[in-house]
C-alpha cells in the first residue's frame, strides 16, 4: 500500500491573515493576463481548423475525373439509423455516357434530411464506393424545413472531388476488355 | 436684454447642473463598457466589438478602432433596455416596485453636487474649486445622501415580494450599516489633519483651523505636498475597503451575489428599471472613486510634492480637471480590476470583517491620530 504523507498545515502568518499580500499577488496575476493576447476566435470571420476525419455534414463526392461515384446501392439509406437518406435509384444513360455505361446505376435523386441526420458516419462507413463522406462543414442553418434537406445537386456541391486513386470502374472495364473480369 | 441679465444667475446653475449630469451619466454608461472590456481582457476574451453606428462607425480607421473598442456599445445597451418588453411580475407591490430604481439612482446623482472636480484661479488670484455647490463639510452631505441609496435596494428587495430579492435587500441594509461606521471613522483623521493645526496667513499671523474649513476642496489643497495616502495608509485602506462594501462591489456584493441569490435585489426587475439599478451601481462607483481621489490621492494635484504645474488660465483649469478625471478613471479601473481578481466573501465573513476588524481598527486609527495631533499641537507651539 502506498504510504500516505500527511502534510502539516502551517498556521497563517500575520501578513497572510490580512489577505493583503495575497490580494496584491492576485491583482498582479489578473493584470498580467490582461496584457496577454485573447484566445477568442472571431467566429464568422475566423474559423477553427477542422481536424481530418471530422464528422461534419455528409456529402457526396466525385472521383478525380469528375464523375459521380455513387452507384445507388442504397446501403447507406438502409444503414442510416434515423432514416435521413432517401435515394431514388436510376440508370446511367448509355448513350450519354458510353464510358461509364458499365456501372449501370446512379442515383436519380439523393436526399439527406439534415434535420434527421445524427452525424453518426455510418453511411460513410458502409459505402462500398467511397462516395459519401462526412466532411468539415459544421454549421448548417436554414429558414425552412425544405431548405434543410440536401438534394443531390447540393450534396455534390458540398462534397466536391476527392483525390482517391482507385479508379475501380476504369480497372473493371480494362479487366473486362482483357478478358479477366475477376 | 435686461431680463436676460437678471435671470442669468438663476439659469447658469441649471445649465451647469444639466451639463454635469450629462457628463456623469455618460461616464456611467462608459464605466459599464469599461467593466465589460476589462473583464474580457482579464479573461482572455475580446469583449463587445461589433456594434457600429452608421456614418461615424464607417470612417476609415477611426471607425474600425472605435468599433473594436466597443465605443458604440453603450448606445446599443441603452436602446435595448428602453425597447425591451416591460414585464412587471404580478406579485410585486407596484408603487414601491417602481419607486425603488429611482430611489437607488437619485442619491448617487445628488451627491455629485458637492464633488469638486477641478480648480480655477479667480479674478483676485485666489484658487477656487470647480464645483456645483461649494459647501463646507461637503463630505457630510456625501456620506449622508449616498447611504440613502440603500433604501432603493431595500425597497426593491421588499416590494419584489419574493425570497431572493428580499434576502438581497436585507443583506444590503445590514452591510451598509456595518461599513458606514468604519467609513466615517476612517475619514475623520483625514479631516482632522487637513483642518489643523492652522496656517500662517498673508500677514504672517498664525490662524488656528484650516483656511478652507472642512470642505473637500480644503482637503485637496492640504495635500499639495504629500498625498494623504502616503502618510495615512491605514485610513486609506480602511476607507477603500468600506467603499467597496458601500458600493456593493465584489468582493462584498452581498446584495447581488448571483451564485446564491439569483440576481439579488434586482431579480424581479427587467428592462429600463434594471438599467437604472445598473447605472446607479456605476454612479456609486464613480462617486466613490471621486471621493477617494479627493481625499487620498491628492485630487487634481499633479504629483506628491509637485502640486500645481497647471497655469492660471482656462487651460490650467481644464488640465486640472483632466488630471483629476485621469485619477478617477484609474480608480474605476481599480474597482473593476478588483472585481475580476477576488472571489466573493461569505456573508458572515463580511459581517465579522466589518465589525471585528474594520471598526476597531478605525477607532484605533482615530485615537492614534488624535493623540499625534494633540502632541504636535502642544509641542510645536
Ligand atoms: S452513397 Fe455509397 S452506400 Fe449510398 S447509395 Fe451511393 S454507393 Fe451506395
Ligand atoms: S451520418 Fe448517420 S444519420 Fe447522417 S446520413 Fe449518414 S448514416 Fe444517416
Amino acid at each position: 500500500m502506498a504510504k500516505t504523507k500527511v502534510l502539516e498545515r502551517k498556521p497563517l502568518s500575520f501578513a497572510e491573515k490580512t489577505f493583503l499580500p495575497q490580494i496584491v499577488t492576485g491583482l498582479k496575476t489578473t493584470f498580467s493576463s490582461m496584457l496577454q493576447k485573447g484566445v477568442t476566435l472571431q467566429y464568422p470571420e475566423e474559423r477553427p481548423t477542422i481536424p481530418d476525419n471530422y464528422r461534419g455534414v455528409p456529402t457526396l463526392v466525385k472521383d478525380p475525373n469528375g464523375r459521380e461515384k455513387c452507384v445507388s446501392c442504397q446501403l447507406c439509406e438502409f444503414v442510416c439509423p434515423p432514416k435521413a437518406i432517401r435515394i431514388t435509384p436510376g440508370a446511367i444513360d448509355a448513350e450519354a455516357e458510353p464510358e461509364r455505361a458499365h456501372v449501370e446505376k446512379a442515383p436519380q435523386e439523393f436526399d439527406i434530411n439534415m434535420l434527421r441526420c445524427i452525424y453518426c458516419g455510418l453511411c460513410q462507413e458502409v459505402c462500398p464506393e467511397e462516395a459519401i463522406f462526412l466532411q468539415d462543414i459544421f454549421s448548417l442553418s436554414g429558414y425552412s424545413r425544405e431548405e434543410m434537406i440536401n438534394n443531390k445537386q447540393k450534396l455534390y456541391e458540398l462534397g466536391g472531388t476527392l483525390p482517391d486513386k482507385h479508379f475501380k470502374w476504369d480497372k473493371k472495364k480494362a479487366a473486362e476488355a482483357t478478358g479477366n473480369a475477376h | 436684454m435686461e431680463f436676460l441679465d437678471a435671470s442669468l444667475p438663476y439659469i447658469m446653475p441649471i445649465v451647469y447642473a444639466i451639463l454635469m449630469i450629462s457628463v456623469f451619466m455618460g461616464l456611467c454608461s462608459y464605466s459599464v463598457l469599461a467593466e465589460r472590456k476589462v473583464s474580457s481582457w482579464i479573461q482572455g476574451r475580446v469583449g463587445p466589438n461589433r456594434t457600429r453606428l452608421p456614418l461615424i462607425g464607417h470612417l476609415p480607421i477611426v471607425g474600425n478602432l472605435m468599433t473594436g473598442l466597443g465605443l458604440f456599445q453603450p448606445v446599443a445597451d441603452g436602446l435595448k433596455f428602453l425597447f425591451k418588453e416591460e414585464i412587471v411580475p404580478g406579485h410585486v407591490n407596484k408603487g414601491y416596485y417602481y419607486l425603488a430604481p429611482v430611489v437607488a439612482l437619485a442619491p448617487a446623482l445628488t451627491t455629485m453636487v458637492v464633488l469638486p472636480f477641478g480648480r480655477y484661479v479667480d479674478a483676485e488670484g485666489i484658487i477656487q474649486p470647480l464645483v456645483l455647490a461649494n459647501v463646507d463639510l461637503g463630505m457630510l452631505i456625501i456620506l449622508g445622501i449616498s447611504s440613502l441609496g440603500v433604501y432603493g435596494v431595500v425597497l426593491a428587495g421588499w416590494s419584489s415580494n419574493s425570497k431572493y430579492p428580499f434576502l438581497g435587500g436585507v443583506r444590503a441594509s445590514a452591510q451598509m450599516i456595518s461599513y458606514e461606521l468604519a467609513m466615517g471613522l476612517a475619514l475623520l483623521p483625514v479631516f482632522m489633519w487637513s483642518a489643523s493645526p492652522g496656517y500662517y496667513n498673508e500677514a504672517g499671523i498664525f490662524v488656528e483651523g484650516s483656511r478652507y474649513g472642512m470642505s473637500l476642496f480644503g482637503v485637496v489643497q492640504s495635500q499639495q505636498a504629500a498625498w494623504t495616502i502616503l502618510w495615512q495608509p491605514l485610513s486609506a485602506l480602511l476607507f477603500l475597503v468600506a467603499l467597496f462594501a458601500e458600493t456593493n462591489r465584489l468582493p462584498f456584493d452581498m446584495a447581488e451575489s448571483e451564485t446564491d441569490l439569483v440576481g439579488g435585489f434586482h431579480t424581479e426587475y427587467g428592462c429600463f428599471k434594471f438599467g437604472l439599478f445598473f447605472v446607479a451601481e456605476y454612479a456609486h462607483i464613480i462617486m466613490g472613486s471621486g471621493i477617494f481621489v479627493l481625499l487620498f490621492l491628492g485630487g487634481w494635484n499633479f504629483l506628491p510634492w509637485m502640486a500645481d504645474p497647471w497655469g492660471t488660465g482656462i487651460l490650467g483649469s481644464v488640465l486640472s480637471v483632466a488630471w483629476f478625471m485621469a485619477k478617477v478613471f484609474f480608480m474605476i479601473f481599480f474597482f473593476i480590476w478588483m472585481r475580476w481578481t477576488l472571489p466573493r466573501f461569505r456573508y458572515d465573513q463580511v459581517m465579522s470583517l466589518g465589525w471585528k476588524v474594520l471598526l476597531p481598527l478605525a477607532v484605533a486609527n482615530l485615537v492614534f491620530n488624535t493623540i499625534i495631533i494633540a502632541l504636535y499641537d502642544t509641542l510645536t507651539r
